[in-house]
């Protein structure tokens, strides 16, 4: 039991570090530009495909440091021509626009890439186990990913905080139109952020593309969930935004690794059913069963009792 | 209401009348897709449009009450209730409606981003059980029923789609009419005001939580009455109509008919219905196009087509509607010209090694020439179109010019 | 416009080789024109053939459709067309319905295949979606007598389909899930070593149907194996699947069995393989559509598939001759399910038989038809359920020996063992209802 236990906290620690990795650029442009972009895990699939086509070239390291920058660049050029335009228009229409973007991507996704899964491998490096536990291996490549979320994560709180880069955006959150008048150029300002915001979410595509598999469904796999951990983190707080992650990460590790349901629970009461009854299958539910919707429950729940998210400070 | 008689009127004309010029099979099923899919969509409207609701699980409700429909459709025919089923479309409603009002009941005290978050993980949680609880939903394959038994109505059994779509037709008119006159009823004008400024619709004394409520109850049972439409028009019903791709669809209706109108809706659903049953099938890439179409509509019509056509209304009052047809035309040429390039360059970059007939021409992927002409014909249309356009907008500002002249000319 | 478009295409390549080989082409097309030519004037008066393919042509699910309507297309022009078509001159036309893998898209085009008139309709992909068909079938054509349709089902495994919910319109041309697993658990049951078995699969029918009978199947051939885990996981919602390999691991399980499908199949066998895990993985979905590619040296000779084609090496050469045909006119794909042209040389048989394309006269032909397939299998179509009998293959995934390799990737699948027609009987519960004529 031990076993299972050490390792499905690993487990949840390597996905709740790449959720971060998503969540920390769409959170980054939130509490900027106020657009919860929708697409934010399509760039993350752009990743992915971007570097799996490199490292036929180039390798993986080359894919890993290029391919961010390309995404980066589109999701600059699509603030630019694209959603600075629908500003205009309003909220709900940025949301309708990033969620129309979504679904744009994953077609031409198809279109350029095809439909198969693509062979993308991680590099021959990390082709050994970092540790060897109870007989089962944790892969270099997982410690490599967890290596780079922490870094991200040290390097973002670093520029935000104490740098004076991240004190302009700081305040081109809060005060845009003081800043403006300081003779800062907030559109642009606006812009690096998106672009900055989804290069992160390159990364986390570029890393993940190997282990995850790289097809055309793997943005819609995360993309909801990756909404549900920013929104129960607290729009636009990057704290908040680790913390969110880490726990949607480590519940549906440790969900999966219970074998835990409701006949076990029953049983504690000296209650059964005979698999004939109306209600049979919510007798015979367990957690691995649900392990995939717990973080929307967590999110209905948190979203009714604390609106504002559990680190956040305001709602809209 | 009186001066809108004759809109109506032809409303319902119409409804009779369309089978009448699309008889075929096809034609009667796409027509009784679109009964389903405007009263879908108005009802979506009624939630984002009037209310200022944005929801990504609005087809939890119409799914819910088409799943219910279903299971009463199977009642009848196992002669365990007797009952029309030209009147599933109300239990249908009456489940949409009742699950509205428990799930309204927390999740419309906020609106913005919370209430989507809330519609989105509620959409999610509904989806997710759905498979688990398989004796209700049936799993990935569904329930299945047939519209065939219980008592016949008039002597009209609906074995035929024909006869399934004038049913559809009368509550798609009944559905259209009561939404409607809730638009004018007091609760439908303060849930506009409720989206404009809630600040001042609580200070004249509205809860603003409790208007939202009852915007989302009615859009409820709307919803609900179309799922119970789908039931008897497809006699089946699957997790997909209840999963986040359906609440996508009808947010894409309801944006691309335009939310600020009341017609919106009806426009987006009729263009929707007819990409996806029409251009399917001609075309592997038609999602492509249909992405494609979405966003250039959200950035250059921000209200919609039918935003589009509403914006001629001051040409049509100045009557200088008519100086707009060759500028139009001017520049709609080049632009199909463009569009029938680009289209060809898509089609042809995923041809592989068959060939592409492009008007009469069989152009080969790996002929340069093909390229060439598709790439020349989109860029003389992308060039026609930019030349063209200052001609367009001097029309266009001429047209919509109120002079004192056509001023008189207009009273 | 074919020639013409030849002379373009070698100009723009300005290389002689290509030249000469255009030339060559021209020839031959010339050839090929009169040929057509004098084979359209003895069939111009007559219609074709048309025949519905429904699956997703489009969408996240497309590439195994697309790649069914290329095997089906050539197939049709291969043995049929070239050869101056069937009922006397008549060609075969394969009309795509994209369904999208969707029920509610499937009854939509559905609608559609009765409005172009589209009586015989092929499916395979997705058992929700045979089901669906199966039941609008079933309806449409007790309320429109004279306008049946049927419906050839190449690949939906689901066992209800022969079984409680058999229709006289729906012939199944694959072996459904229950009669694939009885060869696979012998074939699992034959192996010594394995002392321990996991189960994990797509939480759905097809999911619970593998598991449910592997057990079921395993306790009476092998009571001694443990069955040390049976786990479901939601379809296409897991992004990663190393919790539930942790569990697999600690489980000690000398084996997995899996029915899953696409990218949930390849994510899963890439998080065993990435975990250190060295257990064989019994699988019936595992290769094709870039799978065999992206598994490559890793799933050598541990992925193992349950399937009815014969893998390499090919038994025929007629086959062999087809497969080569096939590969030289689309060089990215494969053939995948051989069991399509089976079931199109099956209903061109009774067509032939009865001189009739009318779904009712090739439904009765059909029934206890014995056919010889270009692999030279013998196959059966049980009348009482419309159920085909045929060889069962287990083949693993290998680069040695491979003639013909899967997604170009050198890797492919080779034949270990093999079940006959006869071997691969099984019961029915099949009251099937006849329509009279």
């Amino acid at each position: 039991m031990a076993e299972v236990f050490v390792f499905a906290t690993l487990n949840g620690l390597v996905t709740g570090l790449l959720l971060f990795m998503l969540a920390s650029g769409l959170t980054l442009i939130f509490s900027m530009m106020g657009v919860l972009n929708f697409a934010h895990a399509s760039f993350y699939m752009l990743g992915a495909y971007f570097a799996y086509t490199l490292s036929t070239y180039i390798g993986f390291w080359g894919g890993l440091l290029i391919a961010p920058l390309i995404v980066g660049g589109i999701g600059a050029a699509i603030e630019r021509y694209g959603l600075r335009r629908v500003h205009q228009s309003g909220h709900v229409a940025e949301l309708v626009f990033t969620f129309g973007l979504a679904f744009l991507i994953e077609e031409a996704v198809q279109f350029f890439w095809g439909r198969d899964t693509k062979n993308y491998q991680s590099p021959e490096l990390f082709d050994f186990a970092l540790f060897s536990l109870f007989g089962q291996e944790f892969s270099a490549y997982r410690g490599f990913m967890i290596a780079i979320a922490c870094l991200i994560f040290a390097a973002l709180y670093f520029i935000l905080t104490r740098s004076r880069v991240g004190i302009i955006i700081q305040a081109s959150i809060s005060h845009p139109q003081t800043v403006a008048n300081l003779g800062h150029n907030v559109p642009l300002i606006f812009m690096c952020v998106f672009g900055v915001g989804t290069a992160l979410a390159g990364v986390a595509g570029v890393i993940a593309g190997p282990v995850l598999t790289t097809f055309p469904g793997m943005a819609t796999v995360l993309g909801s969930i990756v909404f549900v951990v920013v929104v129960i983190g607290g729009l636009g707080s990057l704290p908040g935004a680790l913390i969110a992650s880490l726990l949607v990460g480590l519940l549906q590790s440790y969900a999966i690794a219970a074998d835990v349901g409701v006949p076990e629970l029953l049983n504690q009461f000296g209650v059964s059913f005979d698999s004939s009854h109306p209600l049979d299958d919510l007798w015979t539910l367990n957690l691995p069963q649900v392990a995939p919707v717990l973080p929307y429950l967590l999110l209905v729940l948190v979203l009714i009792f604390k609106p504002t998210g559990l680190m956040g400070n305001r709602e809209e | 209401m009186k001066k809108q008689f004759p809109i109506w009127l032809g409303f319902a004309l119409a409804l009779i009348l369309l089978p009448q010029i699309f008889d075929t099979v096809l034609g009667i099923s796409i027509l009784n897709q679109m009964t389903i899919w405007i009263i879908f969509a108005l009802s979506y409207n009624m939630l984002l449009g009037q209310g200022g609701m944005l929801s990504f699980g609005h087809a939890v409700y119409f799914g819910l009450g088409g799943f219910m429909s279903v299971h009463a459709l199977n009642l009848i025919a196992d002669e365990i209730i007797v009952f029309s089923i030209t009147l599933i479309p109300l239990v249908g409603g009456a489940v949409g409606l009742l699950a509205a009002f428990f799930i309204g009941s927390f999740s419309t005290r906020k609106s913005g981003t919370v209430f989507a978050m809330i519609s989105l993980g509620i959409g999610e949680l509904i989806v997710a059980s759905s498979l688990i609880f398989a004796d209700f939903f049936g799993g990935e394959a569904g329930v299945s029923g047939d519209r065939t038994y219980g008592p016949p109505f008039f002597g009209i059994e609906f074995l035929q789609d024909a006869e399934v779509y004038y049913l559809g037709a009368f509550w798609l008119f009944v559905a259209t009419l009561f939404m409607y006159l809730f638009t004018q009823t007091p609760a439908g004008r303060m849930a506009n005001a409720v989206r404009d400024n809630p600040e001042r619709a609580e200070f004249i004394g509205y809860s603003t939580r409790r208007v939202r409520f009852i915007s989302f109850c009615a859009a409820g049972l709307f919803a609900g009455v179309a799922g119970g439409l789908f039931a008897i028009n497809y006699e089946f019903i699957t997790e997909e109509n209840l999963n986040a791709l359906t609440s996508g669809r009808v947010l894409l209706m309801a944006y691309i008919g335009g939310l600020g109108f009341f017609i919106g809706p009806i426009v987006g659903a009729v263009i929707l219905t007819l990409m996806n049953s029409l251009l399917s099938n001609y075309s592997e890439m038609w999602m492509l196009y249909l992405g494609i179409m979405f966003l250039l509509t959200v950035l250059f019509l921000p209200r919609g087509f039918a935003g589009f056509i509403m914006m001629h209304q001051t040409a049509w009052q100045n009557r200088r509607l008519g100086t707009l047809i060759l500028p139009y035309l001017i520049t709609a040429i080049p632009a199909s010209l463009f569009l029938a390039g680009f289209v060809g360059l898509v089609e042809l970059s995923h041809k592989g090694d068959d060939t592409l007939s492009f008007f009469g021409l069989i152009l080969g992927t790996e002929s340069m020439l093909s390229w060439g002409i598709l790439l020349t014909l989109a860029g003389i249309g992308a060039l026609g179109v930019k030349l063209s356009r200052p001609r367009l907008d001097a029309a266009w500002v001429l047209a919509n010019t109120v002079t004192s002249d056509n001023g008189g000319d207009a009273q | 416009m074919p020639l013409i478009h030849e002379l373009y295409h070698s100009q723009s390549k300005k290389n002689r080789f290509a030249a000469q080989r255009s030339i060559k082409k021209i020839a031959s097309l010339t050839i090929g024109a009169v040929a057509y030519t004098l084979s359209l004037t003895a069939a111009s008066a007559q219609e074709p053939v048309r025949l519905g393919f429904m699956d997703p042509l489009s969408g996240t699910f497309a590439s195994v459709g697309t790649s069914g309507l290329k095997a089906l297309e050539f197939a049709a022009d291969y043995f049929y067309n070239s050869r101056g078509g069937i009922l006397g001159g008549r060609m075969i036309e394969i009309v795509p319905l994209d369904n999208k893998q969707s029920p509610t898209e499937t009854q939509l085009q559905f609608r559609r295949a009765v409005s172009e008139e589209l009586r015989i309709i092929f499916q395979g992909n997705s058992s929700a979606v045979a089901n669906t068909l199966n039941q609008t079938i079933a309806k449409h054509n007790r309320r429109n007598a004279g306008q049946e349709v049927l419906q050839i089902n190449y690949a939906a495994v689901d066992p209800i389909l022969t079984n409680e919910e058999c229709s006289f319109w729906h012939f199944r041309f694959d072996a459904h899930a229950i009669m694939k697993l009885d060869v696979l658990t012998d074939f699992i049951a034959m192996n010594d070593e394995l002392n321990s078995i996991y189960i994990i699969g797509q939480d759905y029918s097809f999911g619970q149907v593998v598991a449910d009978n592997t057990i079921r199947l395993l306790g009476e051939k092998r009571p001694d194996i443990e069955i040390v885990g049976n786990e479901f996981h939601p379809i296409g919602q897991v992004k990663d699947f190393t919790p539930y390999v942790t569990k697999i691991a600690s489980s000690g399980a000398d084996a997995v069995v899996t029915g899953n499908f696409g990218a949930d199949m390849v994510s899963l066998a890439r998080s065993i393989i990435d975990s250190g895990l060295t257990v064989p993985i019994y699988t019936f979905y595992a290769a094709y559509d870039g799978i065999t590619a992206t598994l490559g040296a890793d799933g050598k000779d541990r992925i193992r598939l349950i399937h009815t084609d014969r893998a390499n090496p090919l038994a025929s050469d007629e086959r062999r001759e087809f497969y080569r045909a096939f590969k030289a006119k689309n060089p990215d794909s494969d053939i995948t399910q051989s069991r399509l042209v089976n079931a199109l040389m099956m209903v061109v048989q009774a067509m032939e038989q009865t001189q009739s394309t009318d779904p009712y006269d090739i439904a009765v032909k059909l029934e206890d038809m014995r056919f010889t397939s270009i692999a030279g299998d013998e196959l059966w179509m049980r009348g009482e359920d419309h159920q085909l009998f045929q060889p069962l293959y287990i083949s693993k995934q290998t680069d040695e020996g491979i003639e013909f390799d899967a997604d170009n990737s050198g890797f492919g699948l080779f034949t270990e063992y093999e079940v006959s027609t006869e071997d691969t009987l099984t019961d029915h519960s099949c009251r099937m209802r006849r329509p009279r004529r």
